[in-house]
Order: structure tokens, then C-alpha cells, then sequence
């Protein structure tokens, strides 16, 4: 049957399953926005501004491992989501964006909301797709789906001419699809895995890094069972904090830049790293020249080869998928007669939990003010480490991964690579969205959280009971910290100033609003927040100005010259 | 690679973004008409070729990447060179023509424009040996290379 492009586009969608579609309309994809309304097998989410729209669809996939969508109008529309893109492809994740265009003819003429969103969003997409031909339209949306899913994940764009959704063609959504250029590898290498394991039996001082493709390819199960055979230390990076159980005594905590002591130490002084879906980022390892240790040797298991061998020298690559990779050596070890060396690990143990001793995330708790890691302990405690928690950026994002232990992968949700402020709410809805009934709490602060509070009006017309825990310290806080550190305590432009009445705001909406000024009521408003079912609360705690986060690895330093606290 | 819209953008927008250097980049369509080939001529240390063979083959419309270098190769450049032909210029640029097995492909009274094939290093040496103030205009295509032998690059 012929169909519209615009019926297409709709039709696509309904053939992948999608549930929600987050957008904005335009001019551009006017055509689209009428067969939206005609249907009601997918749900479109109206936010308050692009962005806002690709980070829900970003959020959504974090949380439930499909495929998020968002859809933009030409021009203005598809440059305010460019952040949101950005995003998701630094942190890997499966977002396909439609956005509408300017018709063909009008192309090149500068015509009004033209941009070439192609080329802007190229850099930062996995691939992009621009349909002149409106009998390209479904296989496009078709390999859309697939690149965004497959291999490395991570953002695809579909650019759409105006006339391109008028146009008809006969319908037929292909059922798989095959592209010669574009197979990633599955399977690793049986001698490499061979070599791991052989590497890992032999070690003394193991040492596991967990990274974000361990959540991406829904691993957890697998990397904790191979964790706990091998007896290792594991650690799970800002990206792949739940890869873990964080609860496990084997977890010593997050690396990097405000890692754990003990995590950086071992990280520093093993003699075999074991890297899983983690790319040694420089926020990670801190400055590779005084990470790299001749008699380390590396393993290194990823799916994109070119994270192998980018930033460190690697002694075993492992090219594949992070599940499959892990399946196979948890098999060899089953199979295999050698057991890894106890006396070594028990010597390694103890030196750990020496290291571990220093306590390195201690703060003052009979703090007359309200100290930031006081009200995400007890967050962590009233919600039972059960919830979802987004973040933006900043001090209050550190704080929350050091001190909400997570147990299970998809529950943290934030902008990792790219660090988007602005990401935290918006994220918050897609989250939501993916778990109607689940507790979703945003940890924000006051800074981030007025880059995408437009949504909080989304958040109303949905319904969406999110909790917001500001962590309100009247600082661009990060910054302010690296100013007191750095600068010689001239805090330029860092103060944030003119603050709204938060609780007004949040009412203004439609929302609960509280204001929390005294340690002694930090519970007791949580409790009550979290109580809230069925509505969206905004805490806004007045938290300690001056309070930063620690450790911290100073940029360019090794993770073994951490300023402790 | 896919013979589309945008594969070339993709590649010159990887080498630039990611801060590799580009000597040169020469692109057309094979005789299977939806694929491209593409000849880059570049220049980085082990690790980094190994970086940027692994950043190409990431592009979703490059079909494959081999590194010339792994094995023999020919490589041919073509250059257009524009010279002063009047007076005394007119016979020595046509004997340094002739020494190069260049061939002259337009000529007017005050110029000769030469044709020249080969490998980088003779089209340079060729630009040496003429006088600098002889020269009007050179225009080069970049390199393009192919194994020696049985070794094919095909699909
Ligand atoms: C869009 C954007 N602009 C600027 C920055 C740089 N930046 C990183 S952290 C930070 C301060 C964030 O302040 P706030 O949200 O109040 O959080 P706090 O650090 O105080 O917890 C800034 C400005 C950024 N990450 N993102």
C-alpha cells in the first residue's frame, strides 16, 4: 500500500515497538505531527525545549536498554537538540532523532529554519542519514534503529525533508537488515580469552575496572560472578557504577578523579587489570604517564576496537561484546583445574583494606549545616538504595555516585563524557517513563538545575512524581572548588546569584516545594518527599558553600597523588 | 567506501576533529558504481595510524581500510605544472620536461603547461629542479596507490 512519508515515519515507529516519543513541533515536520495525532499505539511527550527532549529519550534508554526517540523540527529545533545528541554519543547510548527539514528544492537557498543539521550533528553521532527520497524512508528508519542498538551504541539521526513526509511510497518495513559496511564484531578472540584467563589465574595482585559497557551490554550478572570467582577488587567508573553490587565487600568504589583512595591505589599497584567496556579516560586514570607501570599487564575487552590501545598500551585486546566476551571466560574458569593464587590475594586483601582504612570519604558529621553527602546517605537509606537516580553536573553529581550505593545496573543515570548540566531533569522523565511506578529521584544543583527547569511543567502534564533533591549551595559548586584549589580562592563568576524562591517555583508548577535549612530536618523531609507517590517534590536543602569533594586527582596528576581530606 | 552523500565529509571531518594530519585525499567512484575508493596519504606514529585505521573503519559508509604500507605498493600522482616558456626559459623547461618524462599538453608563447606522473618524491624533485621564478602555477591530484602484484583490495 502507498503511504505517506509522514504515515511512514509513524508506521516505522509502531514496527520497532516504540513506546514514547519525545518532541517538540515545527513547521518541518508539521505532516509527521498529524499522523502522531491520528495514532495512539506510541505515546508522544511534549518537553519544554529540544534538548530537554533528546535527554528524556536519553534517560529512557539508560534506564530500560531500548532504543529512545526523540523528534525535532528543522533549524532552531534540531540545533536546541544537538546538546541532548552530543551527550548521548559521548556516553554511547541508543537515541534515534528525526528531525524535520526544509523541503528538497528549498535546500542550499537558505530558506527559512534551514540548517544543515547533517553536517552540524556529524561529529557527534554515530551515523546520520539525511532522506531525499521518500522510498528510502522506512530501510533508513530501519538502519536508524539498528546502528543506534548494535555494536557501540549511540545516537542516529534521520533528517527529513518537509516534502519527503508529503511524498508517497509503498510501504514495507524490512524485517532485518544487513549492511556490508557495517558488522560489528560479537565473539572475542578464544586465544586472546585464553590468554586473559591464563593472565588472571597467574595473578597476584587482580584488579577488575568496570566501565559503562558493562551496563550498555547488560553484563552485570556475568561481571559479578566472574568478579567473585576470580576474588578480585572490582571497580565500577562513574559510567558503570551497578555493574557491580557496590554493597559487595569485593567493590572498593568508583575510580578517577574523585574515586576512592583505595580504588586508585589498586588501580596503580596491580600487577594484571582487568578492563571491561571502560576506555581510560583521562577523568579515569588521570595523567597515562604516571598511570603506565612496566610490570602491569592489561587486558582490555571492548566492543569498539578503537577504544583499545588509545590512551594505554595493552598487553591482551579482547575485541567484542562485553556479555559474550565475559560468558566465555567464566566457562574456562569453570573448566579450568588452576584456582587463582589465595595466599597472593590474601596479601593483596589485606594491603587493600589498608588503603580502605584511610576512610577517604569521611566528612564532618555533626556539621551544624547541612553537609551534601549527609542528605544523599540518608536518601540512600530511606529509598533503601531501590531508586533511580539522576544527576547533572558538578559537586553534587561526585557526591552522589560516592555515597548512593548501587546494586544493580540502569538505576544511575548521568552525563558522564560530555558532563551536561542541564541533563539531570529531563533525563529524570525518560527514567520515569521507562519505570511508571519505580521511585526516580533527581540530584541536582542550583546552577544545573536552571539549564532545564522548563520541564518541570512536562513533569506536571505527565504527571511524573519525580524527586528533586537540590543540593543547593548558592556555588556553581565544581567550579568553585577548582577555584579555591587552583585560582587562589578568586571565585570568578561562580557565585549564583538572584536565586529564585524554589518552593514558590516548584508551586508555581503544580508541584511540592520544601525548603530544608537545618541537618536535623534532613530526614524527616526525605521520608516525607519519598512518601509522595503519586507527586513531584522539590527539596531544596541548603547545603554547606564551602564543603568540596574528595579525594580529588588534581588534573594531569597520577591517581597515586590524590589530595585526601 | 559507500558511494554516498556525506562519506567524504565524514572522513576529512575525522581527521580534523581528531587532530590527524591529512598530505593528501583523493576520492572517485570504482567501476562498481556504489562504491568510492579513497587514497589518504597521512603521517603519524605507530600508534597513531593504528588509531585512525581503527577511527575509519568505526565510519558506518567506509566498507574497508587497508594501510598500503603493510605490503609493496605503487603510488602515482598527477601534476599540472605551469611554466615561463619565453626566451631562454622556453628550451630548458623543455629539456627538464623531457628529463622527467613530462609531456607538454599546452602551449603558448610565454608558457609550456607540463603534465607529470609518479610518485610524490618525483613530482617534487621535478619542482626542485625548475627555477622557482619560472613557476606560474603547479596543481597535484594527492596520491593515489594500489598493492603491487596479486594483492587487491575488493570486496
Ligand atoms: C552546560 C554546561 N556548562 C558549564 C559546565 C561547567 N561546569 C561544570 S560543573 C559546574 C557547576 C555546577 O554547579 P551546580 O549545578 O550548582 O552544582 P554544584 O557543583 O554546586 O553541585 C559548571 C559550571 C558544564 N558542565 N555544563
Amino acid at each position: 500500500m502507498e503511504l505517506t512519508g509522514a504515515e511512514i515515519v509513524v508506521r516505522c515507529l509502531q514496527e520497532e515497538g516504540v513506546e514514547f516519543v519525545f518532541g517538540y513541533p515545527g513547521g518541518a515536520v508539521l505532516n509527521i505531527y498529524d499522523e502522531v495525532f491520528k495514532q495512539d499505539t506510541f505515546k508522544h511527550v511534549l518537553v519544554r525545549h529540544e534538548q530537554a527532549a533528546v535527554h528524556a529519550a536519553d534517560g529512557y534508554a539508560r534506564a530500560s536498554g531500548r532504543v529512545g526517540v526523540a523528534l525535532v523540527t528543522s533549524g532552531p529545533g534540531a540545533t536546541n537538540a544537538v546538546t541532548g545528541i552530543a551527550t548521548a554519543y559521548m556516553d554511547s547510548i541508543p537515541v534515534v532523532i528525526l528531525s524535520g527539514q526544509v523541503p528538497t528544492p528549498a535546500i542550499g537557498l537558505d530558506a527559512f529554519q534551514e540548517v544543515d543539521t547533517v553536517g552540524i550533528t556529524r561529529p557527534c553521532v554515530k551515523h546520520n542519514f539525511l532522506v531525499k527520497d521518500v522510498g528510502q524512508l522506512a530501510e533508513t528508519i530501519k538502519k536508524a534503529f539498528y546502528i543506534a542498538a548494535s555494536g557501540r551504541p549511540g545516537p542516529v539521526l534521520v533528517d527529513i525533508p518537509k516534502d519527503v513526509t508529503q511524498y508517497r511510497a509503498e510501504f514495507s518495513y524490512p524485517k532485518s537488515i544487513s549492511m556490508r559496511s557495517y558488522n560489528p564484531v560479537i565473539k572475542g578472540h578464544p586465544g586472546q580469552i585464553k590468554k586473559a584467563i591464563q593472565l588472571l589465574l597467574e595473578a597476584k595482585r587482580p584488579m577488575v575496572y568496570a566501565g559503562g559497557g558493562v551496563i550498555l551490554s547488560d553484563a552485570a550478572p556475568q561481571l559479578t560472578e566472574l568478579v567473585r570467582m576470580l576474588g578480585s577488587p572490582c571497580t565500577n567508573t562513574l559510567m558503570g557504577l551497578g555493574g557491580f553490587p557496590a554493597t559487595d565487600p569485593l567493590s572498593v568504589g568508583m575510580p578517577g578523579m574523585h574515586g576512592t583512595y583505595e580504588a586508585n591505589m589498586a588501580m596503580q599497584h596491580c600487577d594484571v587489570l582487568l578492563a571491561i567496556g571502560a576506555r581510560f579516560d583521562d577523568r579515569v586514570i588521570g595523567n597515562p604517564a604516571h598511570f603506565f607501570q612496566e610490570q602491569r599487564q592489561i587486558i582490555h575487552i571492548d566492543i569498539d576496537p578503537a577504544s583499545i590501545a588509545k590512551r594505554v598500551k595493552v598487553d591482551v585486546p579482547i575485541v567484542g561484546h562485553v556479555r559474550e566476551v565475559l560468558d566465555e571466560m567464566i566457562r574456562l574458569l569453570k573448566a579450568s583445574k588452576e584456582q587463582p593464587d589465595q595466599a597472593a590475594l590474601k596479601t593483596w586483601w589485606t594491603q587493600i583494606e589498608l588503603w580502605r582504612s584511610r576512610d577517604c570519604l569521611k566528612y564532618d558529621r555533626r556539621s551544624e549545616i547541612i553537609k551534601p553527602q549527609f542528605v544523599l546517605e540518608k536518601m540512600y537509606e530511606i529509598t533503601r538504595g531501590d531508586a533511580f537516580v539522576t544527576s547533572d553536573v558538578g559537586q553534587h553529581q561526585m557526591w552522589a555516585a560516592q555515597f548512593y550505593k548501587f546494586d544493580r545496573p540502569r538505576r544511575w543515570v548521568n552525563s558522564g563524557g560530555l558532563g551536561t548540566m542541564g541533563f539531570g531533569l529531563p533525563a529524570a522523565m525518560g527514567v520515569q517513563f521507562a519505570h511508571p511506578g519505580a521511585t526516580v529521584a533527581c540530584v541536582t544543583g542550583e546552577g544545573s538545575i536552571q539549564m532545564c527547569i522548563q520541564e518541570l511543567a512536562t513533569c506536571k502534564q505527565f504527571n511524573l512524581p519525580l524527586k528533586i533533591v537540590l543540593l543547593n549551595n548558592r556555588y556553581l559548586g565544581m567550579v568553585r572548588q577548582w577555584q579555591e584549589f587552583f585560582y587562589g580562592n578568586r571565585y570568578s563568576e561562580s557565585y549564583v546569584d538572584a536565586l529564585p524562591d524554589f518552593v514558590k517555583l516548584a508551586e508555581s508548577y503544580g508541584h511540592v516545594g520544601m525548603r530544608i535549612e537545618q541537618p536535623g530536618d534532613v530526614e524527616g523531609a526525605l521520608q516525607e518527599a519519598f512518601a509522595m507517590k503519586d507527586r513531584l517534590v522539590f527539596m531544596n536543602f541548603l547545603t554547606d558553600q564551602t564543603e568540596n569533594v574528595y579525594p580529588m586527582v588534581p588534573g594531569g596528576k597520577g591517581l597515586s597523588e590524590m589530595i585526601l581530606v | 567506501m559507500e558511494n554516498e552523500a556525506g562519506a567524504l565529509s565524514r572522513v576529512a571531518g575525522l581527521f580534523s576533529a581528531r587532530g590527524y594530519n591529512i598530505e593528501s585525499l583523493t576520492v572517485a567512484p570504482t567501476e562498481d558504481e556504489t562504491l568510492s575508493r579513497m587514497t589518504i596519504v597521512t603521517r603519524g606514529s605507530e600508534e597513531v595510524i593504528e588509531q585512525i585505521i581503527k577511527q575509519l573503519n568505526k565510519l558506518v559508509d567506509v566498507v574497508k581500510v587497508v594501510d598500503l604500507n603493510d605490503g609493496l605498493h605503487i603510488e602515482r600522482e598527477l601534476m599540472l605544472v605551469k611554466v615561463k616558456a619565453a626566451g631562454k626559459d622556453r628550451e630548458e623547461a623543455k629539456r627538464l620536461a623531457d628529463i622527467f618524462r613530462g609531456r607538454i599538453i599546452d602551449v603558448t608563447d610565454k608558457t609550456y603547461t607540463i603534465e607529470l606522473t609518479g610518485p610524490g618524491s618525483k613530482l617534487d624533485a621535478f619542482l626542485q629542479a625548475l627555477d622557482r621564478s619560472a613557476i606560474l602555477e603547479t596543481v597535484r591530484t594527492g596520491a593515489s596507490g594500489v598493492g603491487r602484484g596479486d594483492r587487491v583490495l575488493k570486496l
